[in-house]
């Protein structure tokens, strides 16, 4: 492929290959703190590619393609080429992750211990991470959280945060010396910023955590709190996980592991500064 | 091949002599476990090397990928076990081809391979029984489609593909290893009479059988897709069953010139031993190979204009040229005309 960068999330390494410039430009910009490939060895391709050569020029649309991939998966236009590539990333990590099982879950961290956030798209899930990063947590990612099998660990993915709608002026505002990315109209989800993690998120991407608390939240709803019996925290994270059946038995253990252990609790919140209290206050009688 | 090592065979080199893999430089072993991954060899490929000193992010992606091939055997062979419990019924003995064969009967060939569907054999007479005891137990209809469901069950060497409803895997009921449009007839009668039995209920073809239904499906059938894992499958059979009795028991099948051409492209691609004789390669030998190695350093396919030649031959292979008119255009007036 003509232009190519190689970056690490968390431990996982990336290639990421383009028939244009402008995706690769974009992404080692919000990526530049981020170190390359371990041993420059990568553990997944990304390839952003026209599907017929005149296809770079001439409406230019960008294929996702790579190590895994979904048929029929719809091109975007070369403006949304670091959306593009965002999702190559993420659905590698979906689909051929091996190693931990992922969750569909937002997770920050203080004093050692996670917090994990899981819940449809729309919950708020990638919103609260990035608010608590602002408030001095550090952020582990926004959208995947992958547990160890064999420590029972949580290992962050702190890729850029994508923010939709809404979202973003939230955000903007609450970190006005935030990096964020070019603003993408019009895509799939609406619009859509990136903020870049901050320098103790890059800097502490590689470090785990001990798993302490599983979060629910639901935007949109008065405020309420209750608890998640294990069963129900464990069908819940079934369906987060994309890769739970995959692994089999590692799988089955990694996650009863992690619900008998950890105290999940689902809240209702109609707003982010309630559901900032209630998350500081479940995590205060921990 | 100049400057640049192709990168296909770079994972040829790595299977045939692991201890290659130390010269490899990180763009090296990108590209090789690209490829592994494409070609569905990387379960393999980390059995190869393992225990060698390699960079630990490439051992890591390795790791994985054993753990990975192994869960792959396991539930491989759980499905086998459902299929037989749903055929022991009537009577059914299950006969198991390909990737699922080689990990149920321990074969090297199996070792570390990724398994897609359940692939079985099934006398031709009774394979109404068998679908419809298939049918009781859960499995599925994949193909909707009236006209794909009639050219299976006209023209196919296999039922229409079956889905478990629950466990979301598939099953090939095979009652032959070829289509029965071409020109090819493999003898199934003496596939099933001399297949060999495991003694859990389930069986595999016997040992020649099992070589030259690989030959039939990577050169008497298909465009070669994927073709360096069965490529590698033949490799590993003649080197655990040798290749005495292989020319007659090919012969008999009708298929002495795919498993010629077989043995010839595995002994040049992974040093599989053959007798000297069998190694005269003829003048498109030199094309198969490079529809085997079609692939760039990001595992995409590559070599656009051979990759169509062999997927045209794969058609003409298939079909005589009235039949084959026929599908193309009736396929070809479904995507079209609405309705």
């Amino acid at each position: 492929m003509r232009h190519v960068t190689s970056l690490r999330i968390g431990s996982i390494g990336f290639r990421v290959g383009s028939d244009w410039s402008a995706p690769i430009a974009v992404l080692r910009d919000l990526y530049r703190d981020y170190p390359g490939a371990e041993d420059g060895i990568p553990d997944f391709n990304v390839h952003l590619f026209a599907a017929r050569p005149w296809r770079r020029l001439v409406r230019p649309s960008v294929h996702i393609g790579g190590d895994f991939v979904i048929p029929d998966a719809a091109p975007l236009p070369l403006a949304q080429g670091l959306l593009a590539a965002e999702m190559g990333m993420n659905l590698q990590m979906a689909l051929g992750q091996r190693r931990y099982l992922l969750l569909h879950a937002s997770a920050v961290e203080r004093d050692g211990r996670a917090l994990l956030m899981t819940g449809q798209s729309g919950a708020g899930k990638s919103t609260l991470a990035a608010l608590l990063m602002a408030r001095g947590w550090r952020l582990m990612g926004d959208e995947f959280a992958l547990v160890d099998p064999a420590t029972g660990l949580i290992h962050g993915f702190p890729r850029l945060v994508s923010l939709k709608n809404e979202a973003i002026g939230v955000m903007e505002r609450a970190l006005p010396n935030g990096r964020f990315g070019p603003a993408l109209e019009g895509t799939p989800k609406g619009r859509i910023r990136h903020l870049v993690p901050d320098a103790s998120a890059i800097a502490a991407m590689a470090e785990p955590a001990r798993p302490a608390l599983i979060l629910f939240p639901s935007y949109g709803f008065e405020p309420a709190e209750r608890p998640v019996l294990p069963s129900e925290c464990f069908v819940r994270l079934t369906q987060a996980s994309t890769n739970y059946v995959a692994l089999g038995e590692r799988g089955f253990d990694a996650l009863t592991g992690l619900v008998r252990s950890v105290p999940a609790h689902a809240i209702d919140y109609p707003d982010t500064a309630t559901a900032l209290t209630q998350v500081e206050r479940l995590w205060g009688v921990l | 091949m100049g400057g640049a090592v192709n990168p296909a065979a770079l994972l040829a080199a790595a299977l045939r002599d692991p201890a290659s893999v130390l010269a490899l430089d990180p763009p090296g072993w990108t590209a090789l476990l690209a490829v592994a991954r494409a070609e569905q060899l990387i379960g393999t490929l980390a059995h190869r090397v393992q225990g060698l000193a390699i960079p630990p992010a490439a051992a890591r992606v390795l790791e994985d990928a054993r753990a990975s091939a192994e869960q792959g055997r396991v539930a491989a062979l759980w499905e086998a076990e459902m299929a037989r419990r749903a055929l022991a019924g009537i009577g059914i003995p299950v006969v198991l081809l390909k990737g699922t064969a080689y990990a149920a009967a321990g074969l090297a060939a199996g070792t570390g391979r990724s398994i897609g569907d359940l692939d079985i054999l099934v006398p031709r007479g009774r394979i109404g029984e068998a679908e419809a005891a298939l049918l009781a137990a859960g499995w599925e209809w994949v193909k909707p489609d009236p006209y794909d469901d009639t050219y299976y069950r006209r023209w196919m060497h296999e039922l229409p593909p079956l889905i478990h409803r629950e466990r979301d895997r598939m099953i090939d009921v095979h009652h032959t290893i070829l289509p029965l449009t071409a020109r090819i007839t493999p003898d199934a009668d003496a596939l099933l009479a001399d297949s060999v039995a495991l003694g859990n209920g389930l069986g595999v073809l016997a040992p020649m059988d099992m070589i030259c239904h690989a030959a039939a499906h990577l050169f008497a059938d298909g465009d070669l897709a994927g073709g360096m894992r069965n490529l590698w499958d033949i490799h590993c059979l003649i080197g655990e069953f040798g290749t005495e009795g292989l020319e007659a028991r090919a012969a008999r099948h009708g298929l002495a010139s795919a498993v010629r051409r077989a043995a010839r492209q595995a002994n040049d691609l992974y040093g599989t031993p053959i007798p000297e004789s069998w190694c005269v390669w003829d003048s498109v030998d030199p094309l198969y190979r490079r529809r085997l190695l079609a692939r760039d350093g990001w595992g995409r396919p590559a070599h656009r204009f051979t990759r169509l030649g062999f997927y045209i031959r794969s058609h003409w292979l298939r079909m005589p040229p009235g039949l084959l008119v026929r599908h193309l255009w009736t396929k070809w007036r479904k995507a079209h005309v609405p309705g």
